[in-house]
């Protein structure tokens, strides 16, 4: 009896303890798939999207068709985890890799066909305002796992149209400003800055300081190195995303805190404001910064400004997070001498409504939250339901810190965790300042309630190409900077006109409720 | 043999091609045609009529216009250059000279190499700040060439890498045709005491007359197809000072999503090159005639 009653008990509770074990956080392992090790292991956080529960769906004999980005950015971490995912549910993905210059028509051309070509698509989050009639929502059941509910409000507002979630955040961007602190903060340069200009070298401000600097350390070996440097590296490649960096520097001039309803348009009249006194000076200020520009830093591509800055050609840079990666890459003679700031601003803005410029005494500097990689599942879909778990597990919390490591991934931080500095410290090896600088500079700018997102608006990439070609030939001295614009607004009235002035009015109506306001999420 | 019959077995033998030619040919352009009096783009997809609007649009699109004359300059003078370094290289190798066939075959390596990976290349070659020919004129004493940044150097780098890569093209042709002429007319001059350069202007030029003209005729073809390069070099840049017709085609049509206007400029450039091209193959055989007669 007694030997019974013992058995029963021991019984129990095994039984007690087993749910438990097994729910315990285990340990990813990525050596499998590639050369994944040296990056450590991650922790499966619980939740619908973790290794547990993912592994629990069965999704034999489906196949889930993915289009993305050609390997490595996005398109590396898209393979990794399809392959991850297969393994998991037993379903067959299929991915297609293509360059950046063919993903919109290659996702838009089957959509508009009503081909159910891709279940999940990865592109620029900006194009949202084509596509986003032809993208499920996303359920909500997904909106509350706890890596959704933790994607930082600015992530949660690019990826919404209107009230809906139409896009499922897998990268977060914004272009901020990086520089050479070894130089900022070395006391000689400081004293021969003060003793040549007058002026404190400090962390630009405003435009004008960040030209005055940039001219002042070009073409001469400020690194001690034997080579000349120069002071600044910017996207200036006419059809190589120039006009993000535009739209870095416009902000500053034209995105008042005081005038709300419309940075690129008037809203209620939908006048262009592309030539605007406050655009016509940041261009101005972009063509004054070709003094500074590295030999052939008017024809630099994304990929060449990540490594002029990110190979210590220049003191300063603004863009997407790749260059300030490429810097603290291990190995790199320039880690952890670089550090993070907001965008420089502004102390004139212009007022569309006063037609006069306003003075700040702190400078504006509106966060530029620019367009990133985002993902999606098609409406017409029939597997929406393996396509979310798909993207859901992609993004995970152990996934998404692999990702981060990464540099040629184009994952950045999207979510209040990625924020965190010792993250950066521990698993990356980065100097607590260079941390600090990092995710404070990424953080506040989901704080700013006068914000400048991407023209988010259906033909998007019409407006963005005339406005690009208007600015090149104004960079190239083919036509004054007012002219240039002149001519992008007269077009971009074309476009309105063509699309539909309700149709873009609509459109950019959801942007304008994001710039012009914190975001409630 | 029953006539109807035979005609029959003609025309089961042609339908294979004929229907490869129908899809892969007829169907695309009369398609093409058909795209471009709609107004398909990413906001309005579909065959929607709208009649002449985009042929209106590009009537007035100074931009295109623009482009097809940069792409005039840059297709004929490319070709041009490349005849003469194509012609100079066949008559280097053409003769009886040390290593020969190895030479032959240095020079087709250009044309064998796939146009986009060479175009990378150059841009590496001529990054301003990365490439070795800055550095190397530097050394030289020769001040540093804006390549890619500044508008005619942008247009002479354009214009490097075409005639880099097509010159073995030329070089091909017209080897083939120098090897092809009779040996009695190069007897006969040499009999009546003619040089090397009399020799070349009144026998072997003349005769080699029909195959330069063809040679001259397909590079244009295709030199009016110019994309790749400008795509990687340069992206039409320094503003719009290396853009070509084909490459703004892509732009407007592909980048921008203008299905409807990327079809009017595609049809429009294909017109246009079919009648420029058809009068420069009428001129040259003209000449070649005339020069026989």
């Amino acid at each position: 009896m007694k030997k019974k009653f013992a058995t029963i008990a021991l019984v129990a509770a095994v039984a007690a303890v087993l749910p438990a074990l097994a729910s315990a956080q285990s340990t990813i392992d990525y050596s499998k798939y590639g050369d994944y090790a040296k990056f450590g292991s991650a922790t499966d956080a619980p939740g619908a999207c973790s290794y547990q529960s993912i592994g629990k769906k069965n999704y034999k004999g489906r196949t889930l068709k993915v289009i993305t980005h050609a390997v490595p950015v996005m398109g590396e971490p898209t393979d990794l985890h399809a392959k991850q995912f297969s393994d998991l549910t037993g379903a067959k993905v299929d991915v297609v890799h293509v360059p950046f210059g063919d993903l919109f028509q290659r996702i838009m051309i089957p959509l508009q066909t009503k081909q159910a070509a891709y279940d999940v698509m990865f592109y620029g989050s900006l194009w949202i305002g084509d596509l986003h009639n032809f993208l499920a929502p996303v359920p909500p059941a997904y909106q509350k796992v706890p890596g959704m509910v933790d994607v930082t409000p600015n992530y949660k507002d690019v990826a919404t149209w209107g009230d809906t979630m139409v896009q499922y955040p897998v990268d977060g961007d914004r272009h901020y400003l990086k520089y050479r602190g070894d130089v900022f903060n070395n006391p000689e340069m400081q004293a021969r800055f003060k003793k040549d200009t007058g002026r404190d070298l400090k962390v630009p401000a405003t435009w004008e300081e960040y030209n005055e600097i940039a001219k002042y350390f070009s073409n001469w070996d400020w690194a001690g190195d034997g080579k000349k440097h120069f002071g600044s590296a910017e996207v200036t490649k006419r059809d190589d995303l120039m006009f993000s960096a535009f739209i870095s520097r416009v902000a500053a001039y034209a995105k008042n805190p005081k005038v709300k309803g419309g940075f690129f348009f008037d809203l209620k009249t939908m006048e262009p404001q592309v030539n605007n006194p406050g655009w016509v000076k940041a261009l101005e200020m972009f063509i004054d910064a070709q003094k500074a520009f590295p030999p052939g830093g008017n024809n630099f591509g994304l990929g060449d400004e990540i490594f002029s800055f990110g190979g210590g050609q220049t003191l300063m840079s603004y863009s997407w997070d790749d260059a300030f990666i490429q810097a603290m890459e291990p190995g790199n003679p320039i880690r952890n001498k670089v550090f993070a700031a907001p965008l420089p601003g502004s102390k004139e803005v212009w007022n569309r409504v006063t037609k006069s410029w306003d003075k700040f005494e702190t400078p504006n500097a509106p966060p530029y939250i620019t367009w990133g990689w985002t993902s999606a599942v098609a409406k017409a879909s029939k597997n929406q339901d393996m396509a979310f778990d798909f993207l859901c597990f992609f993004s995970n919390e152990a996934n998404a810190y692999l990702d981060l490591q990464i540099g040629r991934f184009g994952v950045n931080p999207y979510r209040k965790a990625h924020f965190d500095p010792t993250f950066w410290q521990q698993k990356l090896g980065w100097d607590a300042k260079v941390a600090e600088s990092y995710v404070q500079t990424l953080s506040a700018m989901d704080k700013s309630s006068n914000r400048v997102f991407d023209l988010r608006v259906p033909g998007v990439s019409q407006f963005m190409s005339t406005l690009a070609a208007g600015v090149a030939e104004a960079m190239a001295g083919q036509k004054e900077p007012k002219a240039a614009l002149d001519e992008v607004a007269a077009k971009w009235k074309e476009i309105v006109s063509k699309i539909g002035v309700e149709k873009v009015r609509a459109a950019y109506a959801n942007v304008v409720k994001l710039e012009d306001s914190a975001s409630t999420r | 043999m029953n006539g109807s019959w035979f005609r029959g077995y003609k025309l089961a033998f042609l339908l294979p091609a004929l229907l490869s030619l129908a899809a892969i040919v007829l169907f695309p352009l009369f398609f093409t045609i058909a795209v471009s009096f709609s107004g398909w783009d990413a906001v309005t997809p579909g065959l929607n009529w709208r009649g002449g609007a985009n042929y209106a649009a590009m009537a007035g699109d100074a931009r295109f216009w623009e482009a097809f004359g940069r792409l005039a300059f840059l297709a004929i003078a490319t070709v041009l250059l490349e005849y003469l370094l194509g012609l100079a290289l066949a008559l280097l190798v053409w003769r009886e000279v040390k290593l020969r066939r190895f030479f032959r075959v240095l020079f087709l390596v250009p044309m064998m190499t796939t146009p986009v990976v060479m175009s990378v290349l150059w841009r590496t070659i001529l990054h301003e700040s990365l490439g070795p020919v800055n550095d190397i004129l530097g050394h030289l004493g020769i001040p540093a060439v804006p390549w890619l940044t500044s508008s005619l150097p942008a247009v002479a780098s354009v214009m490097i890498v075409e005639i880099w890569q097509w010159t073995p093209f030329m070089f091909l042709l017209l080897l083939a045709g120098l090897l092809s002429l009779p040996r009695e007319p190069f007897l006969a001059a040499a009999i009546d005491g003619a040089g090397p350069v009399r020799t070349f202007f009144n026998v072997t030029w003349p005769m080699l007359l029909p195959v330069s003209a063809g040679a001259l005729i397909i590079r244009l073809i295709e030199a009016s197809k110019m994309l790749e390069t400008i795509y990687v070099l340069t992206s039409g840049g320094p503003g719009t000072a290396t853009e070509t017709s084909g490459y703004y085609i892509y732009i407007r049509g592909l980048r921008d999503f203008e299905i409807s206007y990327g079809a009017a400029l595609s049809i429009t450039y294909l017109v246009v090159m079919i009648v420029a091209l058809t009068i420069i193959a009428k001129l040259l055989v003209r000449a070649v005639k005339g020069k026989a007669a």
